[in-house]
Formats: structure tokens, sequence, C-alpha cells
């Protein structure tokens, strides 16, 4: 049994007085897609956030890798600097609810931003790569469009091309059809399953309780800043256990 | 003697005028813009005991009007021993101003931007430098110089008050030769028309900047 690649241990975090997270425990191994459920304000965003330190987290441990996030090796917790998190980020692939694509760079260069500044490419084989991931996402057509000029779905579709072209060992995805018109979430979803299929590791955060069971290795439970449940999708949705996972499947349909 | 001979003849008094005008408008607007976003970035993403003291200037000079504060300059640095002599006290008190005004530009510019957009770039690996640089600044610029270009007009107009401390700029050549000629309407029509132009040419520049933009949109 090979070490999983991203591997969480009580991690807790407060807003004030309230605990958002609250010894959160759980494990993604290399190539697995692991979803996390459960109402808002259980902390599956937040989490998900502090896996690439777009949060921090008070307590607790987050590796990636064997790597922690958060913090600096040695006693003492202490915070990491802007540069050292900047190359642990890389590890990882985000996708935006709000897609947060660059206004002001095309299609391919809002792809190609990373890998120049970050991956430190030349423009030709930064170009080169960009347009392979926007074909992938079937959007080489619109390589020179503005993200206004763009569909909501195309948008999406752009930003997770812009999150897995840096290789990153893990793609994180936060409610990435919940901002989009109904029609155009088919076409969102058609792309992660061909990832997932791909063997990419994902942690997905989701309301699409049919995409959950249909893509997912494992579905999590969140509920109160904890897991309450993890499992296979069909023990976990199928036959729930727990009354509030009963309650939550009940209103989402 | 007609009115457009005497201007032909103090041409050459309002063109050195005018140079003056046109000095110390360039000198303000370019150490207003380099401390104005000096402190507008910090007034940002600066620690809370840099942002106290920042905000405390702004709001005082944008509170006090232009013409008080050249007075203050010149008249109360002698007193507290900074005697600073007319020119640079002008292009000082100026500066002052311009600066409070350019700081609060530059806030709200930056401000404006998403803080999607920092995430955004965090997470594809970039350092908070890297993020100012290739996308928050890029952004904020297109926000940036229509106000930015507002201000630089006011600078512009803001400088004739200089000659009621004793510098010969444009408004005080023409009002020298209004007391030789006593004839104040071409005068100060023509001095008119020439602020008017310079400061027209500015701010169609920054329609003309805002047509381009139009099109980057989130």
């Amino acid at each position: 049994m090979t070490d999983p690649l991203v591997r969480m241990v009580g991690v807790t975090k407060s807003f004030g007085a309230t605990k958002v997270l609250d010894g959160v425990d759980l494990d993604v191994n290399c190539g697995e897609v692991v979803t996390i459920i459960g109402p808002s304000g259980s902390g599956k965003t937040t989490l998900l956030r502090c896996v690439n330190a777009l949060e921090t987290y008070d307590a607790g441990s987050i590796r990636i890798d064997g790597q922690e996030v958060g913090f600096r090796d040695g006693p003492g917790h202490r915070p990491r600097r802007d540069r050292e998190l900047a190359r642990i980020r890389v590890e990882t692939g985000m996708v935006f609810q709000l897609f947060y694509l660059f206004p002001h760079l095309t299609a391919v260069e809002n792809v190609m931003l990373g890998l120049r500044k970050v991956r430190r490419m030349g423009r030709v084989a930064a170009r080169e790569k960009a347009l392979h991931w926007l074909d992938r996402v079937g959007l080489a057509a619109r390589a020179d469009h503005l993200p206004s000029q763009l569909s909501g779905g195309q948008q999406q579709r752009v930003g997770i091309a812009r999150a897995v072209a840096m290789d990153p060992k893990i793609l994180l995805l936060d409610e990435v059809t919940s901002a989009l018109d109904p029609e155009l979430v088919g076409e969102v979803l058609a792309v992660v399953r061909k990832l997932a299929e791909e063997g990419m590791t994902m942690l997905v955060v989701t309301h699409e309780m049919g995409f959950a069971r249909e893509v997912s290795d494992r579905v999590v439970f969140m509920d109160g800043g904890r897991v309450q449940i993890a499992g296979a999708p069909n023990e976990v949705l199928r036959n729930p256990s727990n009354d509030r996972l009963r309650a939550f499947l009940a209103r989402v349909g | 003697m007609k009115g457009i001979d005497l201007i032909v003849q103090a041409l050459p008094l309002l063109l050195r005028g005018l140079a003056i005008s046109l000095e110390i408008s360039g000198l303000v607007v370019a150490l207003a813009l380099v401390a104005g976003v000096l402190l507008g970035a910090a007034l940002v993403y600066g620690p809370l005991l840099l942002r106290l003291p920042i905000r405390g200037f702004v709001d005082l000079i944008r509170g006090i009007p232009m013409l008080v504060l050249i007075f203050f300059v010149y008249y109360v640095g002698p007193a507290a021993g900074l005697d600073l002599g007319s020119f640079p006290a002008a292009v000082l008190a100026l500066t002052l101003f311009s600066t409070a005004q350019v700081a609060e530009i530059v806030r709200g510019a930056l401000s404006s931007i998403h803080h999607g957009q920092m995430e955004a770039a965090r997470a594809i690996g970039m350092t908070f430098p890297q993020c100012l640089a290739w996308v928050i600044l890029p952004q904020a610029a297109r926000r940036f110089l229509p106000p930015w270009i507002n201000s630089v007009t006011d600078a512009v107009k803001g400088s004739a008050l200089v000659s009621l401390v004793g510098i010969v700029d444009l408004m005080q050549s023409i009002q020298q030769v209004i007391g030789r000629t006593y004839r104040p309407m071409p005068f100060y029509l023509l001095g008119a028309v020439i602020y008017f132009a310079i400061n027209y040419t500015l701010s169609s520049a920054s329609r003309r900047l805002e047509a381009r933009f139009a099109d980057v949109r989130e």
C-alpha cells in the first residue's frame, strides 16, 4: 500500500468563534476521485481551500506527497512565506465556482500565464501546450477570445484547462457548475469526467449528486465541520445510514 | 494697438509663463504619480500601522483647498524653519494635494478588482509580486487611467494658483501684460483658451483610452 497523495489529519479552523473545520481526517490516493458533499456551511469549500493554502488552518496537518501545506517543517507551527506557498500551490490545480478567468487576457493567454511565469516556459512552447489543453476541453477554436466573449460553460472549461496545464498532482474543483445555466452544466461535467477516466486525482466539492455517484471512487459527507461518513458512492448515497445525510439527500433531491 | 498686435508683442513673455506652468504641472504630476501609487498600494495591501497614517494624510489633504495648502507651505514653512523659496514651495504644496488624489484613485482601482483574481493567480503558483504584475495591475491600470487624467487636469488648472505666491507662470504673465496694456479681455480670453487646449487634449485622450479598454469586462 503506497502512501496517500494527500493526507489530512485533525484539520481544524475557526472564523472568529465559529468552528468551520472541527478535526477533519481525510486521505486522497493517487488517481482517486473523492467527492465532498454536505450542506452549505459544512466546511467543504473551506477544506478544499486549505489544501492549496488559499485558506490557513489553525491546527492539524495537511500533507501533499509528504509535504506540509500550511506550516513550515520543524517545531512551532510557523506559517509559510509567500514564495514557499507559491511553490506548494503548483502541486495543486484549482477550479473556482465563479471561474475567475483573467478578463484582460484571451483564453489561450489565461492558460499560458502560469506556464510562462511559474513554469518558466518559452512563449512558443507555452502557447503550444495551452492550445493542446484548450483543444482537450473543446475550445481550440476560441483560443483568441476574451473571457467576456465566452459563455459561462466555455469560461469554466478554460478555467479547467488553466489548472490542468500546470500538471498538478491533484485537481481541486469547487462547485464548478453551481454558477452555470442548467444547459451548460453538461459540457463542463463531460470535461471533468474525461479527466477522471484518464486517472487525474481529484478532490471535488459538488451539489450534483448524480455526477458524484458516477465519477467518484469515494464520497465524503461533511456536516458541522467534520467528516460524517466516507465510502463508496453506492453505500453512501444509495443506503444512507446517517440521519443527517438522509435529511441532506432528501433536500437536494 | 489692436488686440492681435498686443498679443503678438506679449507672446514671448506669455510663452515663458506657459513654460513655467508646464514645468510645474509636469513635476507635480510625475512626483504625485510615484508617491500616490506607493501610498495607494499601501492603503490596500499594507499593514494597519502603515494604512492608518496614510489614511489620515489623504483625508486631511483632501479636506483642504489647494490655495490654502499653497499659502500654508509658503508662509508657515519658513516660520517652522523650512524656507523653500516660492517655486519649490508651490511644487511641494501642489504635489501633496495631487498625491492624496492619486493615492485615493489607486486605492479605488486596486480594490475594485475582484478578490477572486488574486486567488486565481495564487492558485496557479504565482508569488504575490507576480500576481500584482501580471494580473492585478494590468486590470487596475484600465480603471486608474481615466480618473488619473482627471487629476492631471486638476493639477494643470491648480498650477494657476502659484501666481499668488509670486511665481511668473502663465497666469501671472497674463496679469503682468494686462497691468501694462489695461486690456483684460483679450488676454484673459487667451489664457482661458490655452488652459482649455491643454486640458481638452488630456481629457479626449482619456476618453479614447476608455473606449479602447471597453471590451475588457469581467
